[in-house]
């Protein structure tokens, strides 16, 4: 098990330092640095100073250290559009996307495993298929289509929910704003997290209906039966636990590009989150958010990665066997 | 689709040589075709993917305006509801928008642009992930770690966080004055590059089993150069799982362009595919005028899952054991 650990470890840095050059590189070479920082007017005298002091004539190798540890500080530098620091700029935004992000999970899940289910047990209904149909519409269709449609149905024709913003927020100690305590907040979250989490939704239930019809052709299952024991624990109590393993790994890994696909809800919802903030770097070419919320979500994704590979391991014996040999 | 998967291109193959049936007898008899004609919903995907493409591709002859001709559309036809509605134009089916513009048109003339980025993304992603795919897999070696290792860090991130990335770097390079000269260029560079893992990943499989058959053998042998093998060879006899990829991955490069677009760093308004006519509608949802950004959002969602659907079934009739 700590070998298995220590060995994704070395992976998950080796993936990390990746996404770091890739991420310096376009800091330093993609545009001029200097030339973001000073006014037409500035001399080449003074740029060449400026150059020096930025420590832009030094070897690359030594400037790509200097990158990595500033970003292990959280350091990446001023923001090229709005001249503040772009830790700062990320960390008041942060908020936002991770409470979207993990209602959009919890949608998916409250959702989907009921469905999935549902759709596993009674294979033939109307329902079931109805059920497929929306899955196969939420596979197919793009976010941003999706978000607009309920804004155009909930939002405009209905009036039932605000279609933009995040409503009223709290600030809790000055460093995490919640839109959970208040009304206005809770009701800009719902067709963000619908939107957001329903791809998810419609994996889960796919992923719960493959598992069950799976399980339930097993000699245990049938041997539960055979025991007499009500459908309801034989469902939930046996078929149901053993899928389980597979839907946390996959909700898991889903955390991770659920936070990513966050930049189109956000847009489409104008929520003041991190994905907004790096889209409006791609229109303006802020490198040096860009390169800072490429190591963000490249490292969420890591950690997010590694610590669903140990739950695996530590949820399912048998893969412990195979991972050590392997 | 005749040399769709290994066995299929050896039947072809044997048949050329003793009696060649015509090719609409192959094709009737073929199991593929079976499993089209049973299945409803294939067949009516099949219709409105072949009615899509052929509407786009003849999109000036049909269309009832050209949306980009200026001496045409007045701005006194702005905003016109659908035709069904009270105050709607009968020359304007479908509306109007912002700037008197038809909808219909702009939608068919959107469609062409659209259609025309997915489709040369994913022949850019093919011709990348395929190449790099037979170099890894008969290379091996470092090529091959290298390749495949790049491969392995880009599937950690979505596909459309890579095609922004690319984008925003894009951008960046080419400065804004000629961006707009290049945006196509851009689009395809960007979503096609988000998309080559998965060609190279099936082609190195394909090709690692394929190295070891005997006519590899017998054309190493007779001392053929490695380029020569890889792409006259070996790359004939890996290429059916790879297009079974593209017919899927034609739906996700169409809606990659389609959000790019409607993030605004994609197809500019000028020349509007989908995305963009839906990005330009979204600004008038609130004030009424819903027609301008719901119809082409209809038409991208049919169009994409038409797309989906048939690629979905094209997989399931060439893959018979996910059956």
């Amino acid at each position: 098990m700590i070998a298995f650990a220590i060995r994704r470890l070395f992976q998950a840095l080796g993936v990390m330092i990746v996404v770091a050059l890739i991420s310096f590189m376009m800091f330093r070479f993609v545009g001029d640095p200097v030339n973001q920082l000073v006014g037409v007017d500035t001399s080449p005298a003074q740029r060449e100073a400026l150059r020096q002091a930025l420590g832009l004539n030094d070897p690359v190798l030594l400037q790509f250290a200097r990158f990595v540890a500033k970003a292990a500080q959280f350091d990446f530098g001023i923001s090229y559009q709005f001249k503040q620091p772009v830790a700062s700029l990320i960390a008041s935004r942060l908020p936002a996307t991770l409470e979207l992000s993990f209602m959009s999970a919890l949608f998916a899940l409250a959702v989907g495993v009921p469905m999935g289910v549902y759709t596993g047990l009674y294979r033939n209904t109307l329902l079931a298929r109805a059920f497929l149909a929306i899955s196969l519409i939420g596979v197919s269709l793009p976010t941003f289509l999706i978000g607009i449609l309920l804004i155009f149905i909930v939002s405009v024709n209905l009036g039932w929910l605000p279609s933009f913003g995040r409503g009223d927020v709290v600030s809790i100690g000055g460093v995490w704003t919640t839109g959970l305590l208040t009304k206005s907040g809770l009701q800009s979250l719902v067709l963000p997290s619908i939107t957001l989490g329903l791809f998810q939704m419609t994996l889960i239930m796919r992923l719960v209906r493959g598992e069950m019809m799976e399980v339930l052709r097993t000699d245990y299952i049938k041997f539960a039966r055979a025991r007499g024991l009500s459908r309801r624990a034989i469902n939930f109590g046996h078929a149901l636990k053993n899928t389980l393993v597979p839907v946390i790994t996959i909700t898991g890994l889903q955390l991770g590009s659920i936070i990513a696909f966050a930049v189109i809800t956000e847009t489409v919802f104008q929520w003041p989150g991190m994905g907004l903030l790096f889209l409006q770097a791609v229109q303006n070419v802020d490198i040096p958010i860009m390169a800072a919320y490429l190591l963000l979500i490249a490292f969420l994704f890591v950690v997010i990665n590694f610590i669903v590979d140990l739950l695996y391991v530590a949820v399912d014996p048998r893969i412990r066997l195979d991972g050590a040999a392997r | 689709m005749t040399y769709a998967t290994d066995q299929e291109s050896k039947t072809a193959a044997g048949a050329q040589d003793d009696m060649r049936p015509g090719l609409a007898r192959r094709i009737a008899d073929s199991d593929i075709w079976y499993s089209f004609t049973r299945s409803p919903l294939t067949m009516i995907s099949a219709a409105v993917t072949i009615v899509f493409m052929l509407s786009a591709l003849f999109a000036p002859l049909i269309a009832p305006h050209n949306p980009f001709d200026p001496a045409t559309i007045s701005i006194m036809d702005s905003f016109y509801p659908p035709a069904w509605e009270a105050d709607g134009d009968p020359r304007f089916l479908l509306g109007t928008d912002d700037q008197g513009r038809d909808v219909l048109s702009a939608i068919l003339y959107g469609m062409r642009i659209s259609l025309a980025v997915g489709f040369a993304s994913v022949i850019f992603a093919l011709v990348v992930g395929v190449t790099l795919g037979l170099l890894a897999g008969y290379l091996g070696g470092w090529v091959d770690s290298v390749i495949m290792r790049i491969a392995d860090v880009q599937l950690t991130f979505p596909a459309i966080l890579i095609a922004l990335l690319i984008n925003g770097v894009a951008r960046a390079m080419a400065g804004p004055q000629s961006y707009d000269k290049v945006v196509f260029a851009v689009l395809v560079l960007s979503i096609g590059l988000s998309f080559w893992v998965q060609y190279a990943r099936t082609v190195r499989g394909s090709v690692l089993v394929e190295a070891n058959k005997e006519y590899v053998l017998a054309a190493r042998l007779i001392g053929l150069r490695p380029l020569t093998i890889m792409f006259k060879h070996v790359l004939p006899n890996v290429l059916g799982p790879v297009l079974v990829i593209a017919t899927i991955n034609l739906a996700l490069a169409i809606i990659t362009e389609a959000t790019l677009s409607f993030l605004g760093v994609g197809v500019p308004p000028t020349e509007p595919s989908l995305g963009t006519l839906i990005r330009i509608g979204n600004d008038f949802l609130f004030s009424g005028e819903w027609w301008i950004t719901i119809f082409p959002g209809i038409a991208l969602a049919v169009l994409a899952l038409a797309v989906n659907l048939l690629g979905d079934w094209l997989r399931d009739a060439l893959n018979p054991k996910l059956r």
